[in-house]
């Protein structure tokens, strides 16, 4: 009897190697053909704090972190109470102590979980080299029925440059592990996985972002380091290198937005990623960027705010300055990944957005997606390039930078085309860019870059729309919350509900028709979002009638919404 | 990329010019720097396309469509950055960039401080006249502490001023100057010296500002030579420029950085980076 997904915490102190057994338990299930779902959690302490990894398994792919953990395995229970709220229980669950490292947390002892005492520390002594997080990495891997040859694999792959004899004590710490679980009987073995051939990768949501913006054509980014978004940056630094780009440090978060404007202005797809505080930062120049239509791409890898607010924690309160941040009227892209996964082709999306309409686009990632791990399907190749509309300029011809076209995307000159030449400018300005404060010329220019955004066709990548598509219950959300609305919707369906699920990527410009046609017929809506202030009720609101009954559930961060809370809100609607 | 004509034709600063009447009052120093600038282009044979200006905010900061080449005109204190990525990812252009004391000291401090640092090559041409002209006359951050003229300060700043060229060589910029709007001829000069130096070229230029600062007519009497020939030697520099008196003109560093200019060479396709990713 297997099940079908397993959820499994390593906590301990930093030292005990808890963020590494959650990261080869990860690569063990994809090697051997599972799906798999990992984040982590520590203290404040730059090094040797509380730690926590979180992984979820399955033969199929996951959506969501689970509803409940079914074992945590304990190499010690220093602070464990700091991540409470991030481990909820039941009495159906396990809980893996070492009777030498302290008592098990009341707070969690009261879910009335079952305890197993496993001599953790003793055991990885008795091997030679035995190491206590590779000893909780056999008995998990004993548990989930993981086959020996994942274990294998990743310590392979991460010891095999130390020497046969590291790779050999790892092995024996597993087995030894392994062996000391044997006779457990929870009935967690993980369902087969299915062999189906399909290319997966085994990615974080930041790295992902990063992947995307390469992959349309970005050639230069500014970078300034911010958590949760720095490993964006440090994932472009080498790899923009080796595909002929540019990759620079700057003073801060004004300095690399106002460089990529300058690259930008230079004809070359520029990308910078941040977070909340940066974002504010960058609000002038993304103006700048608005008013003289030169293209740019900034990640927001949203944290939870207001100020400095939760740096390691996610939210998507972003929302409000994302679309509206910007002085004057200054309509602009804003866009949404909707998982890890996504993260690559809509960065890459946003970055050929940002060049075809000439106006910067911010991406609204958060730490739940930009700092997981997952295994994927491959995502399919998307064929979003950066392309700039450029101008051909004829001899004797007076170009005109700001040209007021029927489409408001005007040609662009580009340093280094004669007959070009030009001043772009913040100042409001005439079609051949010079300053200007008459009526006519700001209403031409406003007009046009409105018209540039509300004329473009989006194509269908605008929403992801799943479920029954005549369901007249329906979820509405956006961001990393799709996960478990995914998970929560898909599970009711399959026992015989008609649940719509729409989830929107593409934030700003705000698509009133189709939202309209995509939610026909709905008789009781259910908007999901992590903010405290129902700030994405709030904007679908100043733009659209929302059909039927609306509930709303609205939660800030640090906790993740899980599918069972979905769940339930849906059940009770209806 | 050659930025520069080898044909017989030489082109004339009238080239250079745009067909657009500055904003500025009659007797403003920045009529003389446009004038300089048109020369040193001329003087250097460089293509219009292929030469880019960039600026931030207020009186000096407009000059960009004053001139015909390509032009950016930005926000107040970030002409710095806006140059410098520009210049990095499109290094075959020449790119130099123009603003005044408030612009470049005040709200532009840290640009400048990274930017003198940081030595890509550019030029920046201050024109400094003490004040925040566009604004109507508050102090900047090259104001004496005494001056009592601002509405916003009429106390005086009680502050005392930043000396832009020390600051400049402090920085870590490889070639300062300074020059003075009254002698066009000098600091066109001192432009095509400073934008043929590699690396980060600073021409602090004393330019008056005649509807706010009046006084400054008395420049003209003030400005001498500085008295020394140009040093490799960023220590010698400074101490020439912390022993001048704010008025001395001339090249204090033209030193030997290496410019800053990193350069990715592609050496792997896209498919290539997938293989990170792979199970």
């Amino acid at each position: 009897m297997t099940v079908d997904s397993v959820t499994i915490a390593f906590v301990g102190s930093g030292g005990a190697g808890v963020m590494t057994a959650g990261q080869m338990l990860l690569d063990a299930a994809a090697n051997v053909g599972w799906y798999g779902l990992m984040s982590r959690s520590s203290g404040p302490q730059i090094r040797g704090g509380e730690a926590a990894a979180f992984v979820r398994l399955s033969p199929r792919p996951v959506h969501a972190p689970g509803d409940r953990f079914d074992m945590i395995v304990a190499f010690d229970w220093q602070n464990v109470e700091r991540f409470a709220a991030e481990l909820p229980l039941s009495a159906e669950s396990v809980l893996v102590t070492d009777p030498t490292q302290g008592e098990v947390p009341a707070v969690l002892a009261a879910s009335g979980a079952r305890i197993i005492e496993m001599p953790i520390k003793e055991i990885a002594a008795s091997v030679t080299g035995g190491r206590v997080n590779m000893v909780g990495l056999g008995a998990v891997a004993a548990v989930v029925g993981l086959p020996r040859e994942g274990i294998e694999a990743v310590v392979d792959s991460a010891l095999g440059k130390k020497g046969p004899a590291a790779v050999q004590a790892s092995l024996a710490g597993a087995e030894a592990g392994a062996k000391a679980a044997a006779g457990w009987g929870l009935g967690l073995e993980l369902a087969a996985p299915t062999k189906n051939g399909a290319t997966r990768w085994n990615i974080s949501g930041n790295e992902a972002a990063g992947f995307g913006a390469l992959k349309a054509g970005v050639k230069f980014c500014a970078a300034y380091p911010i958590t949760p978004a720095t490993e964006v940056l440090e994932w472009l630094a080498p790899n923009l290198a080796k595909t002929g780009g540019i990759l620079v440090q700057a003073e801060d978060e004004i300095a690399s937005i106002t460089m990529c404007v300058g690259a930008s202005f230079g004809g070359v797809p520029s990308v910078t990623a941040t977070a909340g505080p940066g974002l504010s930062l960058m609000i002038e120049a993304l103006g700048l960027s608005v008013a003289s239509e030169t293209p740019v791409v900034v990640i927001d890898v949203m944290r939870g705010g207001p100020s400095t607010g939760i740096p390691t924690k996610s939210e998507q309160s972003d929302l409000n300055i994302a679309v509206y941040g910007l002085h004057g009227d200054a309509p602009h892209l804003v866009v949404a990944p909707t998982s890890i996964a996504d993260c690559l082709q809509t960065t890459q999306w946003a970055v050929h957005l940002a060049e075809a309409i000439q106006t910067p686009c911010i991406v609204l990632s958060d730490q739940a997606m930009g700092q997981s791990r997952a295994v994927v399907d491959k995502p399919a190749d998307a064929p979003f390039k950066a392309k700039r509309l450029l101008a051909e300029i004829k001899d004797g011809e007076t170009y005109k930078r700001y040209a007021n076209t029927e489409s408001g995307i005007s040609p662009a000159a580009v340093p280094g085309m004669p007959g070009g030449e030009h001043t772009a400018d913040g100042l409001e300005h005439a079609e051949n860019a010079l300053p200007s404060s008459q009526s006519s010329d700001h209403q031409k220019q406003l007009d046009k870059r409105l018209r540039k955004l509300t004329t473009y066709d989006f194509g269908s990548a605008w929403a992801d729309i799943e479920g029954d598509p005549q369901g007249e219950v329906a979820v509405l959300t956006w961001g990393s919350v799709t996960g478990p609305a995914r998970e929560a919707v898909a599970k009711l369906n399959a026992e015989g509900r008609k649940i719509r699920l729409v989830s929107m990527r593409l934030i700003a410009p705000i698509q009133p028709e189709k939202l309209a046609a995509a939610l026909k017929g709905v008789k009781k809506l259910l908007v999901l979002e992590q903010t405290h202030g129902a700030q994405f009720h709030k904007y679908l609101r100043a733009h659209v009638d929302l059909p039927g009954e609306v509930t709303v559930f609205s939660r800030p961060g640090p906790l993740p919404i899980r599918a069972r809370e979905v769940r339930e809100t849906l059940v009770s609607l209806v | 990329m050659d930025t520069h004509i080898t044909e017989a034709a030489a082109p004339t600063p009238q080239d250079y010019k745009s067909e657009v009447k500055p904003i500025w009052c009659p007797g403003c120093g920045d009529y003389s720097v446009l004038a300089a600038i048109t020369r040193a282009f001329a003087s250097m044979g460089l293509e219009k396309h292929n030469t880019a200006v960039v600026s931030g905010i207020g009186c000096s900061s407009r000059i960009p469509a004053y001139t015909s080449v390509y032009g950016f005109h930005g926000v107040h204190g970030r002409a710095l950055p806006v140059a410098a990525g520009l210049k990095l990812a499109r290094p075959e252009l020449t790119v130099v960039v123009f603003g005044g004391d408030g612009d470049g000291f005040s709200i532009g401090g840290n640009h400048f401080l990274h930017a003198c640092r940081r030595n890509v090559d550019l030029t920046y041409v201050v024109m400094d006249n003490q004040v925040y002209g566009m604004t109507k006359g508050q102090a900047s951050p090259t104001t004496e502490a005494n001056w009592c003229e601002s509405k916003l300060t009429p106390e005086g700043t009680g502050v005392n001023p930043i000396q832009p060229v020390q600051l400049a060589l402090a920085c870590g910029a490889n070639f300062v100057a300074r020059g003075f709007s009254g002698d066009p001829n000098g600091v066109a000069k001192l432009i095509v010296e400073a934008v043929k130096h590699p690396g980060f070229s600073v021409v602090h230029v004393m330019s008056p500002c005649v509807t706010f600062r009046p006084e400054q007519k008395g420049w003209k009497s003030t400005v001498h030579p500085y008295g020394r020939e140009p040093t490799d030697d960023p220590a010698l520099a400074m101490r020439a420029a912390m022993e001048d008196d704010g008025f001395g003109l001339g090249i204090f560093l033209a030193g030997n950085r290496r410019p800053f200019a990193p350069a990715g060479k592609p050496v792997a396709t896209l498919d290539q980076l997938e293989r990170e990713f792979a199970v």
